[in-house]
């Protein structure tokens, strides 16, 4: 099957789908080197302590203990680490500031022995006083988490400068237009209070690391990273050691959904490896991978005004996000809310505060569509609401409103490049809009956008061998999202050679080259267009190696069927390196590299495009018990051009259920500082039978991306769109709901409100 | 000193007898893929929810992460690298692929051989049987309806050629 040709827009098998069916592919905890130590973290039971002292003497003296991690093994080294904010040490050095805060690791024999001597550290902790809510870290007078003046800025923020203050490590103000003389005037005004919880990204694989460090400095890594030169960068500045000396290898990982982007678990490997002077692997559990990164919790306030016609004129929204005892990527998601907060419509004025918040927590970063998954519902049930009021039909006011291709989204930054209109109507059309709801059934709508891309920085090499096979070399994390499929039918497209023909290996900093990133639905779109244009620069030279072989024009020449032809003649790709070279040896290499088009790709000059989020739902309650029965999603992927759509529907299928989870399910329950659910047997994910009755998906090609054959990225835009709908369509059947996730127990309560009403 | 007791352990293992002498309290998972290499078998939640680290035991679905390897004892243990025969993928194995019916695969094995143990009980389960029997097994990528997919195809095609 894999010897056909699959150009771009055709259902392409996975190419990674043979090894993954039969337990080959490996990911970075199945790789066990010679001589390799496990590792195993000591974590603080408070969400605030001071260590006064560690003694791991009787740990030390267990037969297969190796060596022992602390906060006084980081003196010749810079320990602190984060890509925003400098706050993160490896270890606790002076304090523990959340339950579940590193600070002492164990690398022995095997984990076993690992586990055994956690349990013989003696540690004198002097328990602190703790702010473990956002009121608390907000209150007048409030303990820091951290002393503000001493936090350095990270690497890779890309957010201009900026200060942390109080407890504040970052805040993001959009204002356009005077918002509150509209709210003054307007013919209709509606408010609310919404809270948000923490939710927790559940890749199955948990984070992982292992570690090298060889001799002269060379140091070598297997990691579950989504950024791995990113992480490269952080290690090497750590460390102290140039950047090429840090090699990070990325096998397959077991979905990541953001929760591994950035440094992880990378530190910790490296700092055992280097004390144990032997290889460290170190994985997690899933309580300390819930530790490690999960979506922020918020609170908001938002106020949305209109005309008595249904035109939106103004919102006002602030908005707190908990980032919990370090930054992670704390910045970026609250400028990503704030930029989804005002919806995809026309604004006479807006004004927009948004706050990321230190709290003795565990720490929040990316999850999926962050951002605009924190903002859409809030927006979408405040648009639903004004219909309400008007008695404006819910698809007809967002019509009116919504931004049309070329309008501003936001000075300065990308104008609207998408449908939405077009958009919503699939929508409507998939929900049969038209036609009368059955009694108790409630039908919603969500729309919103999400900043996608990060910066535009992607680059790849494609190695053409004698034989004919092509080698794409490409720094994208293949996560289950497909990147290694889409790249080999970019290529299949271009020198029109079978999937058989082409390979994508593992991400390795010391082979495939630079990419920023993998997230923010960015791969296809800028790590694709480096392929494409790597595919089209090797296409390129066979062409200039035709035409002397040949002695023809180049337009005589083209590429079909794995050959290159002139009229009648042709050679495969074989036969030309053949006669390139004079034998069968020789390579030829194409290089792709995509840079911003203009300026440096900073945060406020994007996104590189807007992702739509768009979504829909038909569900029915049981009211005597409040659980929520979906009868019907809608899905939109907007994708300018679909390279495969089965995995493209995939991609929507598997968005649309987190985002079912992220509305109905999952909340990361703290109390005092301490995660009260933190096995999978208390946090509750989409299991098999909570799916939907039908799922409609359709797919939306304007050829109006920025990416090559005008593609644009998709994946994360349901998931924000799904809460939305939901709420939505419970409020289409009278329960409103102000706090997710919408429990069976929050819905219940909902209805003997509007009951008592 | 730090003796640990330790075991001679007699299995099968996907068809091949196996002899070791390991320390009792080792589980099965770290029995298959620290002593074996056999690292198909996936560990995730570590007590019986997320159905990652499934093998069949005597063609049971079994959650390996929380089964001592010794009560495998004089059993025949089947794992993901088992499933094809001769280089031919097993019937599951092809719908899972044919249906795209796995992402980032780390759930796949587990749901592989979920499936492989709910055919052997039931050849031709109707929808809400094949949710109820693998709703112990977790996939955070897929929404889910392409592994029904998968299992409803590979339903048909087994029946078929046994039928």
């Amino acid at each position: 099957m894999l010897n056909q040709k699959y150009g771009v827009g055709e259902k392409a098998p996975r190419v990674d789908g043979p090894s993954k069916v039969t337990g080959e592919a490996k990911f970075t905890a199945d790789i066990r080197l010679a001589n390799m130590l496990e590792a195993r973290v000591l974590r603080s039971p408070f969400p605030h302590a001071r260590i006064r002292s560690i003694d791991t003497s009787q740990a030390e003296a267990l037969d297969g203990v190796v060596a022992i991690l602390t906060g006084t093994d980081l003196g010749d080294i810079d320990p602190y680490y984060g890509h925003a904010v400098r706050d993160r040490p490896i270890v606790a050095i002076d304090a523990a500031r959340f339950a579940g805060d590193p600070v002492a690791v164990v690398a022995a024999e095997n984990a076993y022995i690992a586990a055994e001597a956690l349990e013989l550290i003696r540690i004198d902790y002097e328990e602190l006083p703790a702010v473990t809510t956002l009121e608390e870290a907000l209150a007048e007078g409030a303990l820091r988490v951290h002393d503000a003046d001493l936090l350095r800025l990270g690497l890779f923020h890309g957010l201009g400068d900026f200060r942390p203050h109080d407890n504040i490590c970052y805040e993001h103000h959009m204002t356009k237009g005077q918002a509150e003389q509209i709210f003054a005037e307007a013919d209709v005004v509606v408010e609310g209070e919404f809270r948000f919880p923490a939710v927790y990204q559940y890749a199955l694989e948990t984070h992982a690391a292992t570690a090298v460090w060889h001799s002269s400095d060379q140091l070598e890594l297997w990691a579950n990273c989504q950024h791995p030169y990113l992480v490269r960068a952080e290690l090497a500045d750590m460390f102290d050691l140039p950047k090429a000396n840090v090699r990070i290898h990325v096998p397959f990982i077991g979905g990541g959904f953001g929760s591994k982007s950035y440094t992880r678990m990378e530190p910790i490997a490296v700092a055992m490896a280097r004390k144990a002077k032997r290889p460290v692997r170190v994985v997690n559990s899933v309580t300390e991978s819930m530790w490690t990164s999960r979506r922020h919790n918020m609170i908001c306030r938002m106020r949305t005004a209109a005309r008595a016609d249904g035109t939106l004129l103004a919102r006002t929204a602030e908005m707190w996000l908990d980032t919990g005892a370090y930054a992670d990527n704390g910045p970026r998601v609250v400028a990503t809310a704030a930029d989804a907060a005002p919806g995809p419509y026309r604004w006479t004025a807006y004004q927009i505060d948004a706050y990321g918040v230190y709290t003795h927590r565990s720490p929040s970063g990316s999850y999926r569509a962050f951002g605009a998954t924190h903002l859409e519902w809030i927006g979408e049930s405040q648009v639903d609401q004004v219909a309400r009021k008007l008695g404006m039909d819910p698809l007809e006011i967002r019509v009116k409103n919504l931004l049309k291709p070329g309008e501003p989204v936001r000075t300065p930054g990308k104008p609207m490049d998408a449908d939405l209109i077009g958009d919503i109507r699939k929508i409507a059309e998939g929900l049969e809009w038209d036609k009368p709801r059955p009694p108790k059934v409630g039908r919603g709508l969500g729309i919103g956008l999400l900043a996608a891309g990060s910066r535009p920085v992607s680059t790849a090499f494609a190695r053409l061998e004698s034989e004919g096979t092509v080698t794409v070399m490409v720094s994208t994390s293949e996560l289950g999202q497909g990147a290694r499929t889409a790249m080999s039918q970019i290529v299949s497209q271009e020198l029109s050679i079978p999937l058989s023909q082409i390979r994508v290996p593992d991400g390795d900093t010391m082979v495939t080259p630079y990419d920023r990133s993998t997230g923010a639905s960015r791969s296809t779109t800028l790590a694709g267009g480096a392929v494409h244009l790597a595919a089209l620069d090797l296409k390129d030279q066979l062409i200039t190696i035709a035409t002397s072989k040949w002695q023809v024009a180049r337009s005589d020449i083209i590429l079909r069927d794995g050959r290159a032809w002139v009229g009648d003649q042709s050679a495969t790709l074989s036969e030309l390196l053949f006669y390139h070279f004079g034998f069968s040896g020789g390579e030829l290499f194409g290089r792709g590299i995509i840079r911003p088009e203009q300026g440096q790709g900073t945060y406020a000059a994007g996104p590189v495009f807007w992702e739509v989020c768009v979504g829909g739902v038909e569900l029915e309650v049981d009211e005597e018990t409040g659980r929520i029965h979906l009868r019907k999603i809608v899905s939109v992927a907007d994708v300018g051009t679909a390279v495969n759509p089965a995995m493209i529907k995939g991609q929507e299928m598997g968005g649309a259920a987190q985002g079912l989870g992220n509305a109905i399910f999952e909340e990361m329950v703290f109390s005092d500082g301490q995660l009260l659910n933190g096995t999978l047997a208390d946090y509750r994910v989409p299991r098999m039978d909570d799916i939907a009755d039908e799922f409609v998906s359709y797919i939306v090609q304007n050829e109006d991306g920025p990416g090559p054959y005008g593609l644009k990225g998709v994946g994360e835009g349901i998931l924000a769109a799904m809460p939305a709908a939901i709420v939505n369509a419970l409020a289409d059947i009278g329960i409103h709901i102000d706090e997710l996730p919408a429990t069976p127990e929050r819905v219940w309560r909902a209805i003997q409100q509007s009951k008592s009403v | 000193m730090n003796i640990q007791p330790t075991f001679k352990l007699t299995t099968t293992i996907n068809s091949i007898p196996v002899d070791a002498e390991i320390e009792t309290r080792t589980l099965l998972i770290d029995f298959l893929r620290e002593h074996l290499g056999l690292t198909g078998t996936k560990r995730s939640c570590d007590m019986q929810i997320c159905g990652s680290c499934t093998v069949l035991v005597d063609g049971k679905p079994v959650s390996s992460c929380t089964t001592l390897a010794y009560e495998v004892n004089d059993r025949e243990v089947l794992t993901i690298e088992g499933m094809a025969q001769n280089g031919e993928l097993h019937p599951i194995q092809q719908a899972f692929l044919d249906e795209y019916g796995l992402q980032c695969g780390y759930c796949t094995p587990g749901m592989v051989l979920a499936t492989a143990a709910l055919l052997n009980e039931n050849p031709r389960p109707d929808d809400t049987e094949i949710k109820s029997f693998l709703s112990g097994n977790l996939c955070r990528c897929t929404g889910y309806f392409p592994i029904l997919n998968a299992v409803r195809r590979a339903s048909e095609r087994i029946s078929k050629e046994e039928g």
